[in-house]
């Protein structure tokens, strides 16, 4: 212990000394320089030894640290017990920066640990190959998608790379060929006279010259220009075609009437111009007039002519449109030379009667009404009372042409003359009572047995007809109509009902259904009282009316309702009685339950009839190949005799005896037939999830029978199509997408020649 | 009196030229055309039988040879010719379309042991027994000239395969280890070892072409690294692998031949289970090719015959043999997937249709048409039982019928034996293990 003390100080103050020295660094205040520092140390030997004979063994206090209180007498044996660290050696270095490569050095030494032992070569070769297959792995990786693509694919067509046919460039086809026949050395003389390049870009020098005089801004200008043209050319033909797709007549005939005006214009200014060339268009107008007169082009013999003298009873525009041609044609015919007028207006009038239509002369003999309603209750009325009142509608009519420019008013405006014809009618009637004149003119009169009722009854038909006009405002109104309440006239006694019933136009598809409804009812509802006197009241109360009907309805509904929901409600108040009884029997047991509620199944005698079918129907049946009438009288009623049912009849061959004979508690289908097994597919085959899965596929026909040509290639498309004698290269990175990788891949020895010196070296050593 | 008449366009069945088909108006109303199920099924039963009527899949034998046929090589831009190499050292250049030999070269002494075409297809490369490689022109030297190799590289061991770089000037060989040769130089490039055995075939992937395999005599298959030079995994298998070979479509996939009557599909990612396990053979499998399609591999065995595998099925689609067919010793797919080619211990080269009833030349549109539907049909009524007997009968010899008879019933008294050993064993202590399992030792990294 004590040698190992000593050696222990030694050392230690040995370890001083190799700090000291270099720096000559005081480590306590008191001790003074070098000299006194030897002193001590020879001190220290001397001591050591001394304790080295053993004799005089005391402890001696060290002084191992540098402490604030040392004197000469009482050395400070305060860490006498304590080991030295590095650290407290380094407290008072800490200060000082001059010392940082030392405790650099220091801190090295501490930290320095043993080096591990090398792995030995199987191991490093082992890592190496670890490493270089996963680096491996992950190039090959990258394949995944390509093969399952491939895998998955419906069809594949090799060679996968498509070849694609070389195009030789045109200078090295030149290159190899020279004109030799005539013809050709002439054309390639020609061609280098032009210096005509034969590659491209395909400019002779003069071209290409004349390219580059051309400045930029210049060539701007050009191309804004050109742009401007075409623009405006676009807009030229846009607004054509929309004028061109414009159906309405009457814009287009503005549109010609103003054409023909600004005609006339420029032929007025041309006449004061130059009156020559005005001659020459007068010519001009003069022979298409000529031409006109000699065509058939504006008379009524066209196709289309004669297409609207047909519509022409029934459409109005029609017959205006017939009228309008054949007025031009009057004018077109019309001779220049005015010799004799009168006679040649005859012969006019004339011939156009032979040409026209009667419906259309009969509307011409009074231009100016040209409501065909008129004319038609004229001729069916008296005509005498046409030519009658003639004089006293013309004003009228005249004021209601002015209203009825529209469209839209027209059906007013024929109603009004309808009310107007009536009253009219009832005037005349009165003069023909006043006259005491019985004429059974019609049915009206025969039935009505006073005028005055008739008057009222007329009244009545009248306001109709005004809330009828009104209720039509709103909607466009069809002049089908009209004729309708034309038809209703000769009875207005019947139609009177119905038309007080439905004063209004039905508006929605609910007041249909209402009125749908409505009319199943009418029949009861028919026979109800239908005073003529109260008539003329009963107009005005038309509408409160109708909601008190529309009541009734609902009334009936309702009944109707509580009728069919009787039933539900009966079973209601049957079920709460059920559940009380089960209540009751809630302590029995679940047992009788099932029993009582399978009371009436008597499941023995079920499957024995189950049974008896299934013997039944397996059984061979017998085959009746009788003719009747063969051989003997056929008929309805009669049947083949006895005899030759007999004869006839192949009786089915008794079939083996039932598998299930002697079970009387079983039955075992016979069903399955062991032929058609042989030709069914036991097991579901493996790519199948589902039975029904696999019988689809096999219950879709591919043929041609049953596809069409297109739909047949589709489903006999080969996986695999190859070209013969093709030669199918491995795939390829760059086929599928993928770079290539650029580096070779020759091996790293290779690329690095002065590993392969050394092998070789090595291996000639060997 | 309307008096109703027919009355058609001629345009609607008239035809341009008497070349063209008769237009027929068809109705696909289904009700005018019923039992579509069993008339197709009647069709597919027709097309089965025609298809095994018209399988006849052998084309021509090539003779000439003095010894046995060791090694096969296709041109990789001419499909009509074909090199192989003799136990006798000898090399001959065929030519399929005039089936003939147009050129013998006495390569080496002793076995030829490897042979393997350029790139371009300008030069050959052959290995030998005599310790040499030697590299041959393709065009066969001038009238009067002698032949000889361009170039020949003396080696210290025995070499026993060789295969050429799919892109670079690069050839790989095989023996104690594998060697990596530039073309230009007599040394190689590096060599790469991983234990010491005699490895039996080296082979490129023709996609990722730094990537080599190799397949030892200790039974393992080892993946090499070109760029990287290192081997990178092993997988050590039940018996010896003869040859692998990859698939020239999927990167990453390659099937062994293997001793024990089995071909292995592998995903080299993978190796601790193959993808899929083919089993046919009943002998040995000495040699595998792929199709150029990737879909189909073709495996020559010792017992005289060669098998057709797709893929993704374990069982084979196709059988040949002929009588006088000795152990097949390899074989080969040609580049255009329509035809096989084998070469036998009894010194000839076969030449097989791919697809036995196929018909050879050119096929008019609707011959092609009844071919697809008619194959179409096989597909889809495959599962039929009877379809599915006439599909799959083949004639084989005695000697491999018997061989299967016997192999089925060893095989199932091995499964037998397993299931009774786990029945009457304490559940669990006896694991099940998988067929694909079965046959992997180990994998080393």
């Amino acid at each position: 212990m004590n040698v190992n003390q000593v050696a222990e100080n030694l050392a230690l103050s040995h370890q001083e000394e190799l700090v000291d020295l270099p720096k000559n660094y005081p480590l306590s205040e008191n001790e003074d320089e070098g000299d006194s520092d030897g002193e001590r140390k020879h001190q220290k030997l001397l001591e050591a030894i001394s304790s080295l004979d053993g004799k005089n063994r005391r402890k001696l206090a060290e002084r191992s640290e540098a402490s604030l209180k040392v004197s000469e007498f009482s050395v400070s044996s305060e860490g006498s017990g304590e080991k030295l660290v590095l650290a407290d050696l380094l407290e008072p270095v800490k200060t000082s920066s001059s010392l940082a490569t030392v405790k650099k050095q220091l801190s090295r030494v501490k930290s320095k640990k043993t080096v591990e032992l090398p792995l030995n070569k199987e191991e490093i070769e082992r890592i190496h190959r670890e490493v270089a297959f996963n680096k491996t792995a992950q190039v090959l990786s990258k394949w995944d998608p390509v093969v399952l693509k491939n895998r998955q694919a419906e069809q594949l067509v090799f060679p996968l790379e498509k070849e694609e046919p070389a195009i030789a460039p045109i200078e090295h086809a030149l290159s190899g060929w020279k004109a030799r026949t005539p013809l050709e050395q002439e054309i390639f003389n020609l061609l280098h006279k032009n210096k005509q390049p034969v590659t491209d870009p395909l400019l002779t020098p003069m071209e290409k010259a004349s390219l580059q005089a051309m400045s930029l801004e210049e060539a701007k200008m050009h191309r804004a220009e050109l742009q401007r043209a075409r623009a405006l050319q676009s807009y030229y033909e846009a607004k054509a075609r929309k004028e061109k797709k414009i159906k309405s007549k009457k814009y287009h005939r503005v549109v010609k009437k103003g054409k023909a005006k600004k005609a006339l214009k420029e032929f007025e200014q041309l006449q004061k111009v130059n009156p020559t060339v005005a001659l020459e268009e007068m010519e001009k107008i003069e022979n298409a007039r000529m031409m006109e007169r000699m065509s058939l082009k504006h008379q009524n013999s066209g196709k289309w002519a004669k297409s609207k003298a047909i519509m022409a009873k029934y459409d109005l525009e029609a017959r205006q449109a017939m009228q309008e041609q054949l007025a031009k044609n009057k004018e077109l015919t019309q001779k220049l030379q005015v010799a004799s007028e009168s006679e040649e207006e005859e012969g006019g009038t004339e011939v156009e009667e032979l040409l026209v239509p009667h419906v259309v002369n009969e509307v011409q003999m009074n231009v100016d009404g040209p409501n065909p309603w008129m004319f038609r209750s004229c001729t069916s009325d008296t005509k005498e009372a046409a030519t009658q009142e003639d004089p006293e509608q013309l004003p009228e009519l005249a004021a209601h042409e002015v209203s009825a420019s529209g469209a839209e008013e027209r059906p007013v405006a024929e109603e009004e003359i309808l009310l107007r014809e009536f009253e009219e009618r009832q005037s005349l009637r009165k003069r023909s009572e006043l006259n005491q004149d019985a004429e059974p003119a019609s049915s009206q009169e025969t039935k009505d047995s006073s005028s005055q009722e008739v008057l009222s009854e007329l009244r009545a038909l009248s306001q109709k007809l005004k809330e009828k006009h009104q209720s039509r405002k709103q909607k466009a109104s069809s002049e089908g109509t009209v004729p309708q309440v034309q038809r209703e006239e000769p009875a207005p006694e019947e139609a009177e009902p119905l038309l007080l019933q439905r004063s209004e136009r039905v508006q929605t598809l609910e007041e249909l259904e209402e009125l749908g409804k409505e009319d199943c009812f009418q029949n009861k509802e028919l026979p109800r009282p239908l005073l003529e006197g109260q008539q003329s009241e009963r107009t005005p109360n038309n509408r409160p009316d109708a909601p008190k009907e529309k009541k009734e309805k609902e009334q009936l509904i309702n009944l109707q309702n509580f009728l069919t929901t009787q039933s539900p409600s009966v079973r209601s108040l049957a079920v709460p009685t059920i559940i009380e009884e089960l209540e009751d029997e809630e302590e029995r047991d679940q047992r009788q339950m099932i029993k009582e509620a399978f009371a009436g199944d008597d499941v023995i005698r079920d499957f024995l009839k189950e049974k008896r079918e299934a013997v039944e129907a397996s059984k061979p049946k017998d085959v009746d190949l009788t003719l009747p009438g063969w051989g003997e009288w056929g008929g309805v009623g009669l049947k083949p005799s006895a005899k030759k049912r007999r004869q006839f009849l192949i009786k089915a061959p008794e079939g083996p005896p039932r598998k299930d004979k002697n079970l009387p508690n079983v039955i075992i289908s016979e069903k399955r037939n062991i032929h058609a097994a042989a030709h069914q597919v036991q097991v579901l085959p493996y790519p199948f999830t589902h039975h029904r899965q696999f019988e689809r596929t096999i219950q879709t026909p591919i043929g041609s029978t049953w596809n069409t040509q297109r739909a047949f290639q589709k489903l006999t498309t080969p996986k695999v199509v190859t070209k013969p004698g093709h030669i199918i290269k491995p795939i390829k990175a760059e086929d599928v997408g993928y770079q290539s990788s650029s580096r070779s891949d020759l091996p790293v020895i290779q690329r690095n020649p002065k590993r392969i010196t050394t092998r070789h070296n090595k291996e000639e050593k060997l | 009196m309307k008096v109703k008449m027919l009355s058609r366009n001629p345009d609607n069945y008239v035809r341009e030229t008497k070349l063209d088909l008769q237009r027929v108006p068809r109705n696909y109303d289904p009700a005018l055309h019923p039992f579509e199920v069993p008339r197709e099924y009647v069709r597919a039963l027709n097309a089965t039988k025609l298809e095994r009527v018209f399988a006849k899949p052998f084309l021509a034998s090539l003779d000439g040879h003095r010894d046995g046929v060791n090694c096969l090589a296709k041109h990789p831009e001419n499909l009509a010719t074909v090199l192989s190499g003799a136990c006798d050292g000898e090399v001959r250049i065929w030519n399929l379309t005039q089936r003939n030999c147009i050129r013998t070269i006495q390569a080496h002494e002793g076995f030829v042991r490897g042979i393997c075409t350029r790139f371009c297809g300008t030069s050959f490369f052959t290995v030998g027994d005599d310790k040499t490689v030697k590299q041959w022109k393709m065009d066969g030297p001038g009238y009067g000239d002698e032949e000889e190799p361009l170039h020949t590289i003396l080696g210290k061991t025995v070499y026993t395969g060789i295969d050429h770089h799919w892109k670079e000037a690069v050839f790989a060989t095989c023996g104690q280890q594998v060697d990596i040769w530039d073309e230009q130089r007599t040394n190689p490039i590096c060599s790469m070892t991983w234990g010491f055995d005699s490895i039996s075939s080296v082979k490129f992937n023709p996609i990722e072409t730094f990537l080599l395999g190799s397949c030892a005599s200790d039974r393992n298959i080892v993946l090499y690294d070109m760029r990287q030079a290192t081997p990178l995994k092993k997988v050590i298998l039940d018996m010896r692998t003869n040859t692998i070979c990859w698939n020239p479509m999927e990167a990453f996939i390659f099937t062994a031949a293997n001793e024990d009557y089995n071909l292995y599909t592998f995903d080299m990612r993978a190796l601790d289970t193959p993808v899929m396990v083919h089993m046919d053979h009943v002998s040995a499998v000495l040699d595998v090719d792929y199709s150029p399609t990737g879909k189909e591999f073709v495996s020559a065995s010792f017992d005289k015959s060669i098998r057709i595998f797709p893929v993704d099925k374990s069982r084979s689609r196709e059988v040949y043999h002929t009588k006088r067919m000795q152990h097949v010793i390899c074989v080969k797919w040609t580049s255009d997937s329509k035809y096989i080619m084998c070469g036998s211990d009894e010194m000839n080269i076969r030449l097989w249709k791919a697809n036995a009833s196929e018909k050879l030349g050119v096929l008019t549109s609707r011959e092609k048409a009844a071919k697809d539907y008619n194959q179409k049909l096989k597909e889809k009524f495959q599962h039929y039982p009877h379809i599915k007997r006439i599909a799959r009968h083949r004639h084989l010899p005695k000697s491999i019928y018997s061989q299967i008879q016997e192999q089925r019933i060893m095989k199932e008294a091995r499964r037998r034996k397993e299931v009774n050993r786990i029945k009457h064993s304490k559940p669990g202590s006896v694991p099940i293990v998988s067929e694909k399992k079965k046959h992997v030792v180990a994998v080393v990294k």
